[in-house]
């Protein structure tokens, strides 16, 4: 019995290692401590982001803001839930490859960034908000600067 | 291992208990293998996009300027190469593509399948064209896969003699130049268009290919055609720059139109030596390139109903497509008929050319922020205008030519008669400019409905004269 118990062990031991190894390799190779980090560079890892990424850097917004200053809600909190979600469903569509190449922001994406705004703008767009609680009527600012982080 | 000794005596009784630890060491295991499966298989993918990104082709064979075969060019470029291949597709949009006609082989014409025929389609272009062979065999354009047997087995050929000058668009004719003009593609070119059409068909074995368009060491783009370069030399000219050479003063972004207009523009078969010339001296407007043909005295045929000097059109996109809002924005064939796409970590063009209408999102999304329900309803709006205007100048057109024949049967041959013929080469060329051209408006819509407007005009105008009795 005792025996029995051992080479439990051991095949325990070994299948959860590789599986925390084989993880803990991965993680590092994709690069994915880069994730936990302000660093554009992070987002074009895979690639899929390298337009919007050449966007930003030629755009008028670069040496002020960074990704996740618009692409994030502010607070811990809401940046790394942020991040979680959207790092999820964007590793699970670009691995699987099932995404149209030219990508949109969510819904949700889009109310974070038009929020975003208004950390910085938000004295400026006060005087002009309309406060409607209708969503179509109120002040959107990406409707016509949609191209100020960067183009597409 | 502590417990287990105290428990000993009590395994006999607790066997139910020792099958569920069983159970769940078992369990956790499964757990920790699908998980290193995962994540193994995840790493896999990971490395071979970075692997993607590093390398973006392999040169495995040599290609020289003289390699016509595109499957060779295709072992370097797999992903291109593959994408070329699917031109084969036949699939209809609302107004253009083609639709996979069956038709039985015969000795003669060993095609099995055909696009529809547009003579069939509307039966005002028999009188249109009536004396020339397009009123004998018209079909829808397939795709590039296609041009070369499509021009080879077309009935025109049966009804006409066609010169070798066909070979320079329906087909991949670049080394041909070259081993004709002895290294020369402008003596090569000379000697292509005065062959006879099927003595030049010798020559050729390729549709359009890689090396038409991509310098063979380079991929760089470059026009291999002749006859594009003299005629955007005498356009440029007639904007006041002398010598313009296409190939060393055009800039990236307008070579990803101008390779697509090469081919994909109005010309005519100029003097007995059949050289292939674009009639762009004046400028690229319908009306700067019927002035070029009435100062040439051109014409491509007498009427059959007629007797009047008058043009076909032959698809004017380069031309229609240099009027509109898109190329004004700088935006090229290539971008919305070959849009960027992603295969892995590679972004290439899509080699699979074809309408925009089949690839929405590649090919209007990347400017368009709207569904892409709404951006074909916007493409189909335009199209729907141009059609049923196109309907309205095509009855204009056939009532003028049954007016002439009837006052021509009646014996008139004055002035009022030739005005009227006049009018009838006008309205014609203007109605065919639009009708041949592969876009339904869509490339430039303002001016497609200003032609059909002017050549309704010419229609009404000619019946008009008519009434001039002498």
């Amino acid at each position: 019995m005792i025996k029995l118990r051992l080479a439990q062990g051991i095949i325990l031991g070994v299948t959860l290692g590789l599986a925390v190894g084989v993880g803990a390799y991965t993680f590092v190779y994709a690069r994915g401590y880069s994730y936990m980090t302000d660093d554009p560079e992070a987002c074009v890892n895979c690639h899929v982001m390298n337009e919007q990424y050449a966007g930003w850097v030629k755009s008028s917004h670069r040496s002020v803001a960074v990704c996740n200053d618009c692409h994030t809600p502010p607070g811990l909190v809401g940046k790394y839930t942020t991040k979680a979600r959207n790092g999820f469903w964007h590793s699970y569509y670009f691995t699987t490859g099932w995404f149209a190449d030219n990508i949109h922001i969510t819904t949700r994406g889009r109310e974070v960034t038009e929020e975003a705004c208004r950390k910085c703008h938000g004295e400026i767009v006060g005087a002009i908000e309309s406060h409607s609680t209708d969503l179509d009527s109120q002040t959107r600012c990406l409707k016509c600067h949609s191209s100020v982080g960067h183009m597409h | 291992m502590s417990d287990d000794k105290t428990n000993v005596g009590e395994e006999e009784v607790n066997a139910k208990p020792r099958k569920r630890r069983w159970l769940r060491f078992w369990g956790v295991v499964a757990l920790a293998v699908v998980a290193t499966v995962f994540g193994l298989a995840l790493l896999v993918n990971i490395f071979q996009r970075k692997q993607e990104a590093r390398n973006p082709f392999f040169r495995v064979v040599e290609l020289t300027d003289d390699t016509v075969d595109p499957s060779i060019w295709g072992k370097n470029f797999p992903l291109q190469y593959d994408d070329y291949l699917k031109t084969t597709d036949q699939v209809r949009t609302r107004y253009g593509g083609s639709e996979a006609e069956p038709r039985t082989p015969t000795q003669a014409d060993p095609r099995s399948i055909v696009a529809q025929s547009r003579l069939e389609e509307d039966p005002r272009l028999k009188t249109m064209w009536a004396g020339y062979a397009f009123s004998k065999d018209f079909r829808e354009e397939r795709g590039h896969a296609y041009m070369l047997d499509d021009q080879t087995f077309t009935e025109r050929q049966k009804v006409t003699n066609q010169p070798g000058t066909c070979v320079n668009c329906h087909a991949s004719a670049y080394v041909a130049y070259k081993q004709l003009g002895g290294g020369d593609i402008v003596k090569g070119f000379e000697q292509l268009n005065k062959m006879p059409y099927f003595e030049a068909r010798k020559l050729v074995t390729h549709p359009v290919a890689c090396i038409d368009c991509h310098d063979s060491q380079t991929m760089q783009l470059r026009v291999t055609r002749p006859a594009f370069i003299e005629g955007m030399r005498m356009w440029k000219a007639s904007q006041g720059i002398q010598n313009y050479d296409v190939n060393k003063q055009a800039t990236r972004q307008e070579m990803r139109a101008f390779v697509c207009g090469q081919c994909h523009d109005e010309y005519h078969f100029s003097g007995p030596e059949k050289r292939l010339v674009y009639p762009w001296a004046k400028g690229l407007q319908v009306e700067n390139i019927l002035a070029f043909y009435d100062e040439q005295k051109f014409k491509d045929w007498e009427h059959a109903n007629t007797g009047a000097s008058v043009l076909k059109a032959q698809h004017p996109e380069f031309e229609m497509w240099n009027q509109g809002i898109h190329a004004r924005s700088g935006v090229a064939c290539a971008d919305c008929h070959m849009p960027y796409k992603r295969e892995g970590a590679l972004k290439i063009s899509d080699h699979h050319v074809r309408s925009p209408l089949l690839n929405i999102n590649r090919a209007c999304q990347t400017c368009h922020k709207w569904s892409e329900e709404e951006l074909k309803a916007r493409v189909e709006t335009i199209q729907t205008r141009t059609f049923n205007l196109r309907n309205l100048a095509m009855d204009a057109l056939v009532d003028l030519i049954n007016d002439i024949k009837a006052a021509r049967d009646a014996g008139r041959n004055d002035a009022g008669v030739t005005t009227a013929q006049d009018f009838q080469r006008r309205a014609q060329f203007y109605l065919d400019f639009i009708e041949s051209e592969n876009s339904n408006g869509f490339h430039a819509p303002q001016e497609a409905t200003r032609i059909l407007g002017e050549s309704i005009n010419f229609s009404r105008k000619g019946q008009v004269a008519l009434r001039n009795r002498p």
